[in-house]
């Protein structure tokens, strides 16, 4: 019966499966949901998505299968009243701008254009984009209309109730690519731990005593094992400084995450691109320098090591001897950076800059290729790719 | 059929009453995810309230094991009582401790069985409940019993998103996420607890509150617990509403800030936040 939203769902990258579409289907028959179209959302919504994560999309794709699915009375398809867009515009225009509405042929023309626009904004495929992206081009950004009428629903409550509760997608902050706490990321590097047992025997074995004990005939024979813990170990190479100043929040919270996550957990900066030196604390700089060749000593190769950085720098401070912008190199950034990645085999970039701006940087795609595309988004779907490329 | 509705002291909203009614009906598991704060343990004593069932609680620590809510073979004292000589030792149903489950599964009347923070056990936790609680039955090895519900409880389980579930496991649930309240819905919480708090204590205090909820740098904001808790401290401090009133989050720490803010880097981010509006300010 709901097949197509089921595969919708599916499209959109909801896991729903069989179980949970007849469990959905039994819920209906049992009359949990009634006959109201908000209690249908609400049930299909509990049956279907079983992530926040996922609410979002879920709201969405519900958006796009039920257009037009409303009760007969009460949740009435919305009429915008012309008053309601006289104010706006009465209260955005200066007088001299409405002596240029005029000259563009009148308020009312005008009026019917805004309204025009005002109601594919509504519809779900335009998704208010454009609205932002064209404020600079169409007649109504550039006498500062909010694009996000937002001041529309704050004049008349009334309005804002009429709008469907799936249409608020009042979960867009917890959709997985969005939003990233110390907390989540917690939650994605957890699936680096490797739990190993080392080191001296501290627990009872419990199982190996009776066993032992057993076999021994009854009398008592105690065994111990070594505690277990998380046996991987990171080293995080962190960019500073410069572009990175702006990303400044995302990394602290990364830093946070990992360093209660791995109880090995190494850390050195450096600037842009890894040179022959990185640095324990900025502030200290000079005092807590190290050499990168002795880093690389220190650390073996089944240390795993991440690149935290937006690799946004001149090319020339990649590929260049003495390309870096602080000091003189003798060796390019490149020849640094195969060197690390040589040494060790498990390695990745996270970068704070979204997937989808990468490709217009040139450094980005060079450090890409020198990372042999093991460059991730610092996402929370960024963060368990790379957890789970790295683990293995 | 029994029917969930928010009771006088818990304020549900129409989804959170649609999925317990599904999951009542359908006798699945409800997963029940949301900030902290938000009343997701409260929600598993309100349905048994609401539905008349007694409430047997499972609290899930980092050690606990499935195994222990099923039941636990206690090898230990009948060793013990083995090498006493102990004529009990020779009926192995004398070492069984029942768990949880075992207590939920053999009740004479349906219970309401409440998993509290699952995603605190171990990864694997929820796979090794899966057949349990898909079929209500498990099959205790050392008597070759098989331990079947009498009547299926309805099964509340909590988790803070420490853990990712797994997928097997989230299927056979109905899933419902404790979105925070928003300031009508505040409200009614609040009166639900308090019904006789004044009015302008109630507006002052709810005004700070979503105020400080605004501030994003905060590591853990206030949530619906915090303001009860925090109210609580107010109402007998017998504070007046205008105490409140100069306290805009960005000029000043609140009176009785502890009950609100539960982190010292937090307390220090209000006391920059007003330096710098004082300073601004004068």
């Amino acid at each position: 019966m709901f097949a197509p939203f089921i595969l919708a769902l599916r499209a959109a990258g909801v896991p729903a499966s069989i179980t949970e579409y007849l469990a959905l289907l039994r819920a209906m028959k049992e009359g949990v949901a009634g006959f109201s179209v908000d209690d249908f959302y609400h049930l299909s919504r509990a049956a279907l998505v079983k992530d926040e994560r996922h609410l979002d999309r879920f709201d969405r794709v519900f958006g796009e299968i039920f257009k037009g699915l409303e009760s007969p009375q009460g949740e009435a398809p919305r009429e915008l009243p012309t008053e309601w867009l006289r104010k706006i515009a009465e209260k955005t225009l200066t007088p001299e701008e409405m002596k240029q509405i005029e000259a563009l042929g009148g308020f009312d023309a005008l009026m019917e254009t805004l309204k025009k626009r005002l109601e594919e904004q509504k519809g779900r495929h335009q998704g208010g984009s454009k609205w932002i992206g064209t404020a600079g081009t169409s007649p109504f950004g550039a006498y500062g209309y909010n694009p996000e009428g937002v001041r529309i629903g704050q004049e008349e409550s009334r309005h804002r109730r009429a709008a469907k509760v799936w249409d608020q997608r009042t979960f867009r902050d917890l959709d997985e690519d969005e939003a990233l706490s110390s907390r989540n990321m917690k939650v994605a590097l957890r699936r680096l731990r490797r739990f190993a047992r080392t080191g001296a025997a501290t627990e009872l074995d419990i199982p190996g005593t009776i066993g032992a004990t057993a076999k021994n005939g009854g009398s008592l024979d105690l065994h111990m094992v070594p505690e277990r813990h998380n046996a991987v170990k990171v080293l995080l190479l962190m960019d500073i400084g410069g572009s990175m100043d702006d990303h400044i929040r995302i990394c602290q919270e990364l830093f946070t995450a990992a360093r209660s996550e791995f109880k090995h957990l190494e850390f050195w900066y450096f600037h842009n691109c890894p040179y022959e030196r990185v640095w324990r604390t900025n502030r200290r700089r000079k005092e807590t320098e190290r050499p990168m060749m002795e880093v690389m000593r220190t650390y073996g190769p089944d240390w795993r090591l991440v690149f935290v950085g937006d690799a946004t720098m001149g090319p020339y401070e990649i590929i260049q001897p003495g390309g870096s912008v602080e000091h003189w190199n003798e060796e390019s950034g490149e020849v640094w950076m195969n060197r690390l990645t040589r040494h060790f085999r498990k390695a990745a970039w996270l970068n704070p800059i979204d997937q989808q701006h990468w490709r217009y940087t040139q450094s980005i795609s060079i450090m890409q290729r020198l990372m042999e595309n093991r460059m991730h988004p610092l996402t929370l779907a960024g963060l368990e790719s790379m957890a789970r490329e790295l683990a293995r | 059929m029994a029917q969930f509705k928010g009771t006088d002291n818990y304020v549900a909203s129409r989804e959170l009453e649609v999925a317990v009614n599904a999951s009542v009906a359908l006798q699945r598991p409800l997963l029940v995810k949301g900030e902290p704060g938000t009343g997701k343990t409260v929600l598993a004593h309100e349905i048994a309230k609401a539905l008349g069932y007694p409430l047997i609680e499972w609290h899930i620590k980092s050690t606990t094991k499935a195994q222990q809510g099923l039941y636990e073979y206690d090898a230990v004292s009948r060793l013990r009582d083995g090498q006493l000589g102990d004529p009990r030792v020779h009926d192995i149903a004398n070492y069984i401790v029942r768990g949880k489950l075992w207590d939920a599964f053999e009740a004479d009347a349906p219970v309401v069985l409440l998993i509290d923070e699952i995603d605190k056990a171990d990864i694997e936790f929820p796979n090794d409940l899966l057949l349990e609680l898909d079929r209500m039955q498990f099959f205790v090895y050392e008597t070759r019993k098989t331990v079947a519900a009498k009547h299926r409880p309805v099964v509340i389980i909590t988790s803070n998103n420490e853990k990712e579930l797994p997928d097997a496991f989230l299927r056979r649930c109905f899933f419902h996420y404790i979105r925070f309240p928003d300031r009508e819905t505040m409200e009614m919480i609040v009166r639900a607890h308090y019904p006789d708090i004044r009015q302008d204590l109630l507006r002052e205090a709810l005004n700070v509150f979503f105020d400080i909820r605004q501030v994003n740098e905060l590591k853990k904001k206030p949530a619906t617990s915090e303001l009860l808790d925090w109210l609580k401290l107010l109402t007998i401090e017998d504070m007046p509403a205008e105490a409140l009133r100069s306290s805009d989050a960005k000029t000043a720490i609140p009176p009785l800030y502890g009950a609100l803010l539960k982190n010292e880097q937090d307390v220090h981010l209000f006391e920059r936040l007003a330096f710098l509006a004082r300073r601004r300010g004068g």
